[in-house]
């Protein structure tokens, strides 16, 4: 099994690959290439032409920027997932990182290529989401930002441009009283999330909820943002009963996915568990 | 299209010129002739093809060669130094870690990987890194207890 015919470029910069991309009418960008290389190996895609940015440097690694955190786009699974900087100030997305499919996949794919691509399964948007990201994006006539809950669109599909190229994501540092937690129920045979939930929760000195995120992957066409959730939970007293009862009588999803392996309504049924779980996991790192 | 590469293979340089399609196992199996490297599902899922890209564990069926130019790579034959194997070989042969040995080298390569970052890893920890490696004979027993008997030295 091998893809179809394609001419190959290798991009030295940032630079390059946008010229590359405005000289070739559907190219796709290459980065870990473990999603597009097994869609063209399917043929499922297809595409003329294959820009190769796996090897721009100034496109990787994670840094501090002012208050927030830059993740360069080729940055991959098992470098986020080791990073000390975000394991201190954004853990969500290092905890969701680990839990990518397996050793050989955390050491190819990156962020970039895994919101792009946009997988309902895949880890890291909901914690994206959650955490209040930006996408950094650029085009030949110039750079632009969006906010993570306007990136994902809908099923494998997002706001990125066919001549855009994610550069950069930067997600705020956590903020003290902050505490996270992300987790997932995964695919036993391809190891993709059948529901992954995102929370994050700011606890007062007196130990109510200032602030909250819950978000999930797996369970809707693109990252779930159980804003209702997060509603009722601001100003509660964060225990037990206040979780279950925010995420009960606040959680729906329109049109939940469904497939052989898992109904819609089931899925549901875990984000709800999970939900909880998530959030007392969250708030119980919180306090400390 | 075709393009030049070079990529070096258990220490030695090869140049090569490879359609732009090809995948870093068929050019390992066929191009270099190093067949220890196996195919198993061609999906990315069972990581018989697992060698070491610049030292890091990757499944060679879901790169392109192209993009291994100019990269160390490490398969199977590379893991014997002189006449010694490697310690993970060893204890795979002294812990009976395989049966019909078609997803061997892929494990020790794994396992191999593991143990350089990780040295002395829990049973949890090895279960763990074999997520993305596939037995159909074993039932992964006597593969976890060879990985367990390597890190403690036993095959020294
Ligand atoms: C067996 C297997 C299991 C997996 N399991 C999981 C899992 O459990 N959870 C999970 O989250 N993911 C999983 N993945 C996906 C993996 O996490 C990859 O991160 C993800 O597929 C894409 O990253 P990539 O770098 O490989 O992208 P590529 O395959 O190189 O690219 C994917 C898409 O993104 C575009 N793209 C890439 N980089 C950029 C950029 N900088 N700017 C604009 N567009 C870009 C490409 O053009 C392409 O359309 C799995 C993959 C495999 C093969
Ligand atoms: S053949 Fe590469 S993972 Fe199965
Ligand atoms: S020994 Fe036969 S597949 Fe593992």
């Amino acid at each position: 099994m091998f893809p179809a015919k394609f001419t190959y470029h290798r991009a030295a910069s940032v630079q390059q690959a946008l010229e590359l991309l405005a000289a070739h009418d559907d190219a796709k960008l290459l980065a870990g290439g473990h999603s597009l290389i097994p869609m063209m190996k399917l043929r499922l895609a297809q595409p003329p032409a294959v820009i190769d940015i796996g090897r721009i440097a100034e496109l990787s690694g994670i840094s501090r920027d002012d208050g927030s955190i830059r993740i360069g786009a080729l940055t991959c699974h098992a470098d986020l997932a080791a990073s000390e900087l975000l394991r201190q100030e954004c853990p969500l997305i290092a905890e969701a990182a680990a839990t990518v499919a397996d050793p050989q996949v955390r050491n190819k794919g990156t962020i970039g290529g895994n919101i792009a691509h946009a997988d309902p399964a895949s880890d890291l948007p909901a914690p994206l989401v959650a955490c209040d990201a930006t996408i950094h994006l650029l085009t030949a006539d110039g750079s632009r930002e969006v906010v993570a809950s306007d990136f994902f669109v809908g099923l494998l599909t997002t706001a990125l441009g066919e001549k855009e190229v994610i550069t950069h994501l930067s997600v705020p540092a956590q903020t003290i009283g902050t505490g996270s937690a992300y987790l997932k129920v995964e695919h036993p045979a391809s190891g993709y999330a059948v529901c992954g939930a995102a929370a994050a929760v700011t606890v007062r000195e007196d130990g109510t909820c200032a602030a909250a995120a819950l978000c999930f992957n797996g369970i809707t066409d693109s990252a779930l943002n159980a804003r209702a959730v997060a509603g009722a939970l601001v100003g509660s007293s964060l225990d037990d009963d206040a979780i279950d009862a925010a995420v009960d009588g606040h959680l729906t999803a329109d049109d939940p996915l469904g497939d052989v392996y898992a109904s819609g309504e089931y899925r549901l049924h875990l984000a709800k568990v999970q939900g909880k779980r998530a959030l007392k996991l969250a708030r119980d790192r919180a306090r400390g | 299209m075709r393009h030049q590469i070079r990529v070096e293979v258990n220490g030695k340089s090869h140049e090569r010129e490879v359609e732009a399609r090809q995948l870093l196992v068929h050019f390992l199996r066929d191009e270099l002739r190093l067949t220890g490297t196996n195919v198993g599902c061609e999906t990315s899922l069972c990581g018989a093809c697992t060698v070491w890209m610049d030292g890091k564990a990757v499944k060679s069926c879901t790169q392109l060669a192209v993009q291994a130019d100019g990269c160390s790579v490490t398969t199977i034959e590379g893991m014997k130094q002189g006449d010694t194997f490697h310690p993970v070989q060893e204890a795979f042969w002294e812990c009976h870690g395989l049966q019909c040995g078609y997803c061997t080298p892929g494990m020790i390569m794994a396992a191999g990987a593991l143990l350089k970052e990780n040295p002395s890893p829990s049973e949890a920890e090895i279960r763990q890194s074999l997520k993305g490696n596939l037995c159909r004979c074993t039932g992964y027993q006597n593969i976890v207890k060879a990985i367990a008997h390597a890190a403690q030295g036993g095959a020294q």
